[in-house]
């Protein structure tokens, strides 16, 4: 129960008062409520629990625990999360036009295992 | 939640026998469902920690909204610090620190955190539930022990500020007030749930349908209670993969996958294998 999930937002519509989204978590698609999450933008990642939206991701976060990640077992943090480390955390900065036309797979380590 | 034992039966059986149990993906379509049945009351279990709680509190407040008089919840929300107080203050308390369970501070922050940290002097790491993330939060905590550091740190910053989410906070505050709870296999801990405001009181399903006093008998073998303490493992328990398991729940642990007991049963710690039959055994039963 207390396991939230990470997803991508691929749509956002009004229901009433309310602000709803679809949210994309790897291939699946499930509604989720926006309200507690007023500032997510279409693309964003956000953790959705019971159907609710309660923590936007934060990239430049998630690759600091992957950096520290790498460092503490640079081998097994490469088996653990595969190729996905090398798309998400490259070690020169990205170009914008490339970061803009990737899509972005969840932020590594919290993708739906 | 459908699995949980009552005193004499649980959801699942009796949705078996033809009850209308039904289970949802959010507390909204719980609204939804009593929206659409108008000459039917629907009651929404609304149980969880903090971080179901802004959820249940927008399906309140949504009822609120639509005017509806067919719409209650059955509340046991439970709150995470009074309990790690309550472990705290046990003479019997082993615990020398604390993973704060992430997505619960991703709604509610870490700053009620602090003062439990000065106080007792126990580490605490807010921690995310991949497994790296685990393995991060429990280096983080074992670095603080080894320098006879006492502080709340925060390995899953991916997902959660030290204010946590301020939005939901204030809805949830606008639906719940804070009251005593009692917790199944621990006993009465003050101040440690949610109950509606008296504002939402019509939407309390223990007074629209004047349940009265409810009380659950546990299984007399079921350690679940120092368990969730720490004092014991599920391989100190008699019931443990015998009289217990997922499939047949007698306590908290044990129900949902996330559970101590429920873990240690899905990694196959402690269960006896099953006993290969003898071949000859197969054939001489053949007929």
């Amino acid at each position: 129960m207390c396991l939230g999930i990470p997803g991508k937002v691929v749509e956002i519509r009004d229901d009433g008062p309310l602000r709803m989204a679809r949210v994309d978590f790897g291939g699946v698609r499930k509604e989720a409520c926006l309200a507690y999450l007023p500032e997510v933008q279409l693309g964003d990642y956000v953790i959705v629990h019971v159907g609710f939206a309660i923590s936007q991701l934060d990239e430049e976060e998630a690759m600091k625990t992957l950096e520290i990640l790498r460092m503490l077992d640079p081998e097994g943090m490469d088996m653990e999360l595969g190729s996905m480390v090398e798309e998400a955390a490259p070690k020169a900065p990205r170009p914008p036009a490339a970061a803009e036309a990737a899509p972005a797979g969840p932020p590594p380590a919290s993708g739906p295992a | 939640m459908l699995r949980v034992p009552g005193s004499t039966t649980d959801l699942l059986s009796l949705k078996a026998r033809g009850a209308d149990v039904r289970i949802v993906y959010s507390p909204l379509d719980a609204v939804r469902i009593a929206a659409a049945n108008p000459d039917r009351q629907v009651v929404f279990f609304a149980i969880g920690f903090e971080t179901t709680a802004p959820a249940n509190a927008m399906a309140v407040w949504q009822a609120a909204r639509l005017g509806l008089d067919n719409f209650t919840v059955l509340v046991s929300h439970v709150l995470v610090p009074p309990a790690m107080c309550a472990i705290l203050e046990s003479p019997t308390c082993q615990v020398q620190a604390f993973l704060a369970a992430g997505h619960v501070c991703a709604v509610m922050g870490w700053t009620e955190y602090e003062p439990i940290a000065a106080r007792y002097h126990v580490p605490i790491v807010v921690t995310g539930f991949e497994p790296l993330d685990l393995l991060e939060g429990i280096l983080m905590a074992i670095r603080q022990l080894e320098s006879g550091r006492a502080e709340v740190e925060n390995q899953y910053a991916r997902a959660v500020k030290r204010e946590g989410n301020l939005q939901a906070q204030k809805t949830v505050f606008r639906v719940f007030d804070i009251g005593d709870r009692k917790w199944r296999g621990i006993g009465m801990i003050p101040a440690s749930g949610y109950h509606l405001r008296p504002e939402f009181a019509r939407f309390d399903a223990e007074e629209r349908f004047d349940v009265g006093t409810i009380h659950t008998s546990e299984h007399p073998a079921c350690i679940a209670g120092q368990i969730l303490q720490g004092t014991k493992t599920p391989l100190d328990c008699t019931a443990y993969g015998v009289l217990c398991s997922p499939q047949k729940p007698l306590g908290a642990p044990m129900v949902s996958s996330e559970g101590v007991c429920s873990a240690y049963h899905a990694a196959g710690r402690g269960l006896a294998t099953p006993r290969a039959v003898p071949l000859f055994e197969l054939t001489r039963s053949e007929p």
